[in-house]
């Protein structure tokens, strides 16, 4: 039952391991001669949630880095699962994105077939039995948070597919700065503004204190009412002003001598090439 | 006996070295466990519940990889409810826990997965049946696992006598995981309890602080 590679899976989309074996050839003739395999891009993240007296925070950070290259500055890392249920994303950002919008759309078509609002237990159980059958090979972290009949709760997943529900939790690399901030400050049913304050407070940490963390914070409110998507809620990083100047006035350099030789050309050949430019 | 080989791909995520243990008295069963979840030297989680309900009088302790013993515990609870269902009968200990021998076995390249199956039923009473890594089965009135057991097999055997009561067995096994957690860098936060009788089901928690204190250099 554990074991279940069925090929009938792989043609219907998603995802597709066909390459694998063509990889593994490039990368060891790669090797042999002295270049390395381009890397899968992962998000190195701090993302952080937290059960407060409504509902839950979810937070995360927006760099995305390629190796040490950041190749998104302001990137979503809370992604939509259902109206009451999101979920934040570490790791390989491909993958966080695709398995989301996967668990997005399996959600809404079991929500419609029992016919009630979905539960966060049930996202986490899809989620880790498809991790858990991918044996860690779909390389994300994730937090899903959410409010259904049975309350707020929160849960983080591993990519081999194990889960915990806690209180209180942060992925990524930069979990352990923004962790310490959680385990000053985090007492349970908080107040709302304490709450996004305290989930503000332990993203900046991993911001400040994680390099593959950086830009800005973006939090998302999620009570029995609604959700409150805040994008860029604070920008702690910005872009410093430039002291000085660097231009030269037209006139430094002055002008010794200039000489002016005409060339005489021919036209030889004429084309003209039409762009699209539509 | 067996203890575990770690391979390096298996450290990066959701692994657990533990400390768990199960003894058996007269009318149920006493389980332990600590309540760490490591991935490397970062704590992912400092209060883990590694006793999972399986049936109603029937629980396992797990130890090993997390995401592992989880997904075994789920699928075993599944079948465990089906077959009750169609006995109209509540399982016997040791269906549960030769149903988990039989996917620690047959998936054993695979996995790594460390349980300690115990409960009460109708027939035998209070069992405790150790399930380790590699997929043996054996029925042992006390057992413990995981990385912290080394430090407590003394302990166990010196301490260890038949006939004791309900309240010996959840002192003696408070005793024993809190010397493992003393001892073992892998094992710490709480102490979770359970009692497993005929008459139900009483769990409780040692906080840090209220833990049994012994000799510390």
């Amino acid at each position: 039952m554990l074991n279940s590679s069925t090929q009938c899976e792989m043609t219907s989309g998603g995802f597709c391991f066909d390459n694998a074996r063509r990889n593994a050839v490039l990368e060891a003739e790669l090797s042999e001669k002295g270049y390395k395999a381009p890397k899968a891009r992962k998000t190195g993240t701090t993302i952080a949630g937290m059960v407060f007296k409504d509902g839950v925070i979810l937070g995360a950070d927006t760099r995305a880095t390629d190796d040490m290259v950041v190749a998104d500055k302001n990137c979503m890392k809370i992604h939509y699962i259902a109206p009451n249920i999101y979920c934040c994303g570490a790791g390989v950002a491909a993958d966080a994105e695709i398995l989301t919008q996967m668990m997005s759309s399996n959600i809404e078509l079991h929500s419609l077939s029992t016919g009630r609002p979905p539960l966060v237990v049930t996202v986490t159980r899809q989620i880790k039995q498809k991790l858990f059958r991918y044996q860690g090979h779909i390389g994300s972290s994730l937090i899903v948070g959410g409010v259904d009949v049975d309350g707020p709760q929160l849960y983080s997943i591993f990519p081999h597919g194990s889960y915990d529900k806690l209180p209180f939790l942060t992925m990524g690399s930069g979990a352990a700065a923004a962790v310490s901030v959680f385990e000053d400050r985090f007492k349970a049913k908080m107040e709302l503004e304490e709450a996004k304050q305290l989930v503000r407070d332990a993203i900046t940490a991993g911001i400040f204190c994680d390099l593959g963390s950086g830009s800005n914070v973006d939090l998302c409110v999620i009570t029995e009412k609604g959700v409150d998507y805040l994008r860029g809620y604070d920008r702690p990083s910005q872009k410093g002003q430039r002291e000085g100047s660097y231009r030269y006035k037209l006139g430094t350099t002055p002008v010794l001598t200039k000489t002016v030789t005409p060339l005489t050309l021919d036209v030889v050949e004429e084309s003209i090439k039409t762009m699209d430019t539509q | 006996s067996c203890d575990f080989y770690v391979s390096p791909a298996r450290r990066s995520s959701g692994f657990r070295a533990t400390t768990i243990m199960a003894v058996e008295f007269d009318g149920g069963v006493v389980i332990g466990a600590d309540s760490r979840t490591t991935t490397g030297a970062y704590i992912a989680n400092r209060v883990t519940d590694k006793l999972t309900p399986i049936h109603d009088r029937i629980f396992c302790c797990r130890s090993g990889s997390a995401a592992d013993t989880q997904a075994i515990a789920d699928a075993v609870s599944y079948q465990l409810g089906f077959h009750s269902i169609e006995l109209d009968e509540p399982p016997l200990v040791q269906t549960a826990a030769n149903l988990f021998k039989q996917m620690c076995y047959r998936y054993r390249e695979e996995l790594m997965a460390g349980i300690i199956v115990a409960g009460w039923d109708k027939r035998r009473g209070g069992q405790v049946y150790t399930v380790p890594m590699g997929g043996m089965l054996v029925r042992q009135p006390v057992s413990v696992g995981g990385s912290g057991s080394s430090y407590i097999y003394g302990f166990i055997d010196s301490k260890y006598k038949s006939g004791m009561t309900k309240e010996e067995c959840l002192r003696f096994t408070a005793d024993a995981l809190a010397l493992a957690m003393e001892r073992d860098g892998s094992s710490g936060g709480v102490v979770r309890l359970a009692a497993i009788t005929e008459s139900g089901l009483e769990r409780s928690v040692i906080l840090g602080n209220q833990l049994p204190t012994f000799f510390s250099a």
